[in-house]
């Protein structure tokens, strides 16, 4: 026993003795098994993309736990509306297109056949720095019979990188690079940090004459631009990229300035003109064209964003509401276009290969789940989603409570911030006004746009007549209603996340109405007369009242560069229909 | 164990870049058609503003501009160049730069990591950090190892790179350890001829630092290509040992002799039409144009052997120019 016990702690001895030597630094192991950590946690959201004929494919990351992931628009564009998607546990599953970006090549699809899918959580690119340590995940080539992603590693090569767009519309602005190996089939992938949080979707890489395999070049879009894009992917619409309606070019010492803008666009509205210098866009410094581009292509059309310019040494902050990239019909046809741009494998046929065989002669009748989850309608990518969210957005804002059965017209009394009462009855077809001394009553013409009054307020009175025709008519007698996305709302003292945003148009006017996706409600709504006019703004606030009305307490009525009139709301009525 | 530090502690190589980058810089030219990149890469080596590159058709200008990593885009000035090393050495006017010292250059083995900068793919414009890749030395070895397979003039060793370094626009960056230290810099993209791939390296600081001082002194004066000073005065040729070689028709014909001379050298050591040539010595040979290449290394009055197929045998012969009696025969050096 005392013998056999002595040799035993020898024996440990020698080979503790002999593991020092042979085993590198603590650091290095501690490294390395944090490295396998973050690709365990990781591997398990990486999909293996393959439309439903088998041939080509890329790759993709689910990032929620029902099942939404991302990819490229390159990756899905062969596919059409319905994919198979493979992952880590060697099962394929079924999944449905949503929403497209073919400017920032981004697609975001929507598996099915499981309640809680893995997933990887989205970092913060802009922390990423040169020299962090990343992983990329995918498959490349399409290896992976078994759907296990391959795992390549590198390092962050640039941050903030601009690639000029290739072909008509594809334009990767804000882009992280990398050395890790990225090829033809890892497209659409994920790039980790390491912690194994999703820094962006591998999809360019630097091609020149050494053919389409890795040169130590990739690019990743940056995963805080797809956050921006998240909530517009979601309403299953063809989504575009802004414009500001300027060209910025540099000038003798290399700052950005502007050399040429249109006068229909907001930021001409605001203020800014030619040779004004650009000193920031939203909330990022600028310094030069390149760094305006990066911070402009980051957003999705239809957003409002501060900036910053310089004249005559003064600096003037500005809130700039970002038009379309392209044309509707620019954008129908990238959608359609048959060529696809960067790396589409075509696998060689592999008799051994059972997963991809199953799927190559899957036959083509698109499975049922997925046909339910799929509506065709131009414009959209997929427009059952866009009712999805629609009805979500509805649902919520009518849980607050409804503003009763009756039709008949609303009638608000209170004080005005600047001194006096006012009596508002909104009804069916027309609106009134009471101030102390004037009564002001518009009626609702073929065309809104026509009578926007009280006058300098950008219209007020047919922009509140939307206000009650939306809540009363509901989304789908309203006129034409669709779920826009999510978008800031800076205008807004009150709201500083992203808002859920509808669009009706009705007798030639569009409104916005932007909900609190937490509480369902309405926090402002924009009416533009058309495309060339400042909307008009109202926004609603100090709900909660009577028993979380959805009537709020208080409207701020705002034009241009000025408020307009705040108005509390003390009382608040539905007249009987009929009277009047 | 500082080389496992890469590993070990990712935050080092964002420290690396950040002291590294600025030594960096842009380097705009000639070029911008048909696959020639109008830029390259250089390394700051002097605070007044002298830069090191690569020698290219990218400084065959009058302007030639260099990027700083503040946004600067300052007019350069060629000072020199060794064409036979193909480095090259430019002034801009400045002070202050932060600079690598070539003095202080370190000396590299195979399995070191190392990082490299670059302005590759001309990805990074007007203040933008150039790119960083993180590699290792695989190993150190000389170019000149196999001849004819890469067309460079430089035969000295380099460090070959396990990363893909060399890219349009990286030649003249800058490699450095894990700690910044400047090891060497980033040749030009060379592609064997024989697998078609390419090679990714970099020219130790220490096979040039000699040429460079002497640029920027202004006394440099190119040397002979030690390879070239290697060959005879009076070379052998084909001719010259009754050999007619097939006509060279292709981008690597085989050598295949067409005839043999009557009476001639290689007639009355055995050669026949149609031997496949081989080996001269024993050095491999490819290609037609390769065999009268190598025959350049060889006076033109010593034996040379050689080793032919003759359908399936292996046959070798033995040679001597005649030449030598008969000056007349032989071919200019």
């Amino acid at each position: 026993m005392n013998r056999s016990a002595r040799f035993y702690c020898i024996a440990l001895l020698l080979l503790t003795a002999v593991r020092a030597l042979a085993s590198p630094d603590a650091a290095v192991l501690e490294a390395e098994s944090r490295r396998i950590a973050a690709i365990e946690r990781a591997k398990d959201a990486v999909l293996a993309i393959f439309p439903a004929n088998g041939r080509g494919g890329g790759s993709g990351v689910v990032v929620s736990a029902d099942g939404y992931a991302l990819t490229n628009f390159h990756v899905v564009q062969p596919c059409g509306y319905y994919m198979q998607c493979g992952m880590a546990d060697g099962a394929a599953y079924d999944a449905v297109l949503v929403g497209l970006d073919p400017t920032g090549d981004v697609a975001l699809i929507k598996l099915f056949g499981r309640d809680v899918f893995p997933h990887a959580e989205m970092g913060d690119s802009d922390e990423a720095r040169v020299g962090d340590w990343v992983f990329a995940a995918g498959n490349p080539f399409l290896l992976a019979a078994d759907f296990q992603p391959t795992i390549t590693a590198g390092i962050i090569s640039g941050v903030h990188r601009y690639q000029l767009p290739a072909g008509t519309l594809l334009e990767y602005a804000d882009c992280l690079q990398t050395d890790a190996s990225v090829n033809p089939g890892n497209s659409g992938g994920p790039l980790f940090d390491d912690q194994g949080m999703v820094l962006g979707i591998n999809g360019r890489c630097s091609f020149e004459k050494r053919g389409r395999v890795n040169v130590g070049v990739a690019y990743a879009i940056s995963i805080n631009q797809i956050k921006h894009f998240m909530g517009v992917l979601r309403s299953g619409r063809i989504v575009d990229h802004a414009t500001l309606g300027a060209r910025v070019g540099r000038d003798d010492e290399g700052r950005a300035v502007v050399k040429e803008i249109l006068d229909s666009c907001d930021a001409y509205r605001r203020g800014l003109r030619e040779g004004d210098e650009v000193v920031g866009f939203g909330g990022r410094p600028v310094n030069s064209p390149n760094s305006f581009l990066n911070a402009l292509g980051i957003y999705p059309k239809g957003w409002r964003v501060p900036m910053s310019f310089r004249r005559d040494g003064r600096r003037h902050d500005i809130l700039v509401r970002l038009a379309g990239y392209h044309g509707r019909e620019e954008l129908l046809k990238a959608i359609g276009a048959k060529k696809s741009p960067p790396p589409q494998p075509t696998p060689k046929p592999d008799k051994n290969r059972k997963k991809s065989e199953t799927l190559k002669n899957a036959a083509p009748a698109v499975p049922q789940i997925v046909a339910d989850h799929y509506k065709r309608k131009e414009g959209f990518s997929n427009y059952y989603y866009n009712e999805l969210e629609r009805k979500n957005v509805w649902d919520g804002w009518m849980s607050q409570s409804k503003p009763g059965e009756s039709r008949g017209p609303w009638k608000l009394t209170g004080p005005l911030a600047s001194g006096g009462e006012y009596a508002l009855v909104i009804g069916e077809s027309d609106a009134s006004l009471k101030l102390s001394s004037t009564e002001i009553k518009w009626t609702a013409g073929d065309e809104l746009g026509d009578t926007l009054l009280p006058p300098h307020s950008g219209g007020m009175m047919p922009a509140l007549f939307l206000w009650r025709r939306l809540a009363v008519e509901g989304p789908d007698r309203f006129g034409d209603v669709y779920y826009y996305g999510t978008a800031p709302l800076p205008g807004s003292d009150r709201f500083d996340g992203l808002a859920d945003v509808l669009v009706g148009s009705y007798k030639g006017v569009v409104c916005r109405f932007y909900f609190d996706p937490a509480e369902g409600r309405l926090l402002a709504l924009e009416m533009f007369p058309d495309e060339e006019s400042d909307p008009c703004e109202i926004y609603f606030s100090d709900y909660g009242g009577k028993d979380g009305s959805m009537i709020p307490g208080k409207m701020r009525v705002r034009f241009g560069d000025e408020d307009f009139a705040t108005l509390r709301i003390e009382g608040f009525k539905i007249e009987k229909q009929g009277e009047n | 164990m500082l080389a496992f530090s890469l590993f070990a502690a990712p935050a080092l190589a964002a420290d690396t870049f950040e002291q590294t980058h600025p030594k960096v810089v842009k380097i705009y030219g000639a070029g911008g058609f048909s696959g020639m990149e109008s830029y390259q890469s250089g390394i700051v080596i002097s605070p007044d503003g002298y830069i090191l590159t690569v020698f290219s058709y990218v400084l065959d200008t009058d302007y030639v501009t260099v990027g700083l990593s503040d946004g600067r885009e300052l007019d350069a000035r060629l000072i020199g160049a060794d064409p036979r090393l193909e480095v090259a050495v430019l002034k801009i006017e400045a002070e202050g730069l932060p600079c690598f010292d070539l003095s202080k250059a370190v000396k590299l083995t195979a399995g070191s990591r190392v990082l490299a900068f670059s302005n590759l793919f001309g990805v990074a414009l007007g203040d933008e950090p150039v790119s960083m890749q993180k590699g290792t030395v695989s190993i150190v070895t000389k170019l000149a190892a196999r001849r004819g397979v890469f067309e460079t003039p430089y035969r000295g060793p380099v460090y070959v790179i396990d990363a893909i370094t060399n890219n349009p626009g990286a030649a003249g960056g800058a490699l450095v350890d894990t700690d910044g230290c400047l090891a060497g810099i980033l040749g030009k993209e060379l592609h064997n001829s024989l697998n078609h791939t390419w090679l990714n390296y970099a020219l130790p600081v220490e096979e040039i630092r000699k040429s460079v001082e002497e640029i920027e002194e202004g006394k440099f004066v190119a040397e002979r290509d030690p390879e070239e000073a290697r060959k005879p005065q009076r070379s052998l040729d084909p001719a010259a040992l009754g050999i007619v070689l097939v006509p060279d028709v292709l981008e690597r014909t085989p050598p295949y002799v067409d005839r043999v001379l009557p009476s001639s050298p290689a007639e009355k050591a055995g050669l026949q039409p149609d031997d496949l040539i081989i080996l001269v010595g024993d050095r491999l040979i490819q290609s037609r144009r390769e065999l009268v290449e190598e025959m350049e290394f060889v006076d033109y009055a010593d034996p040379i052997e050689l080793t032919v197929i003759r359908g399936r045998n292996l046959l070798k012969f033995t040679l001597q120019s005649t030449a030598g009696r008969d000056p007349t025969r032989g071919t200019q050096p």
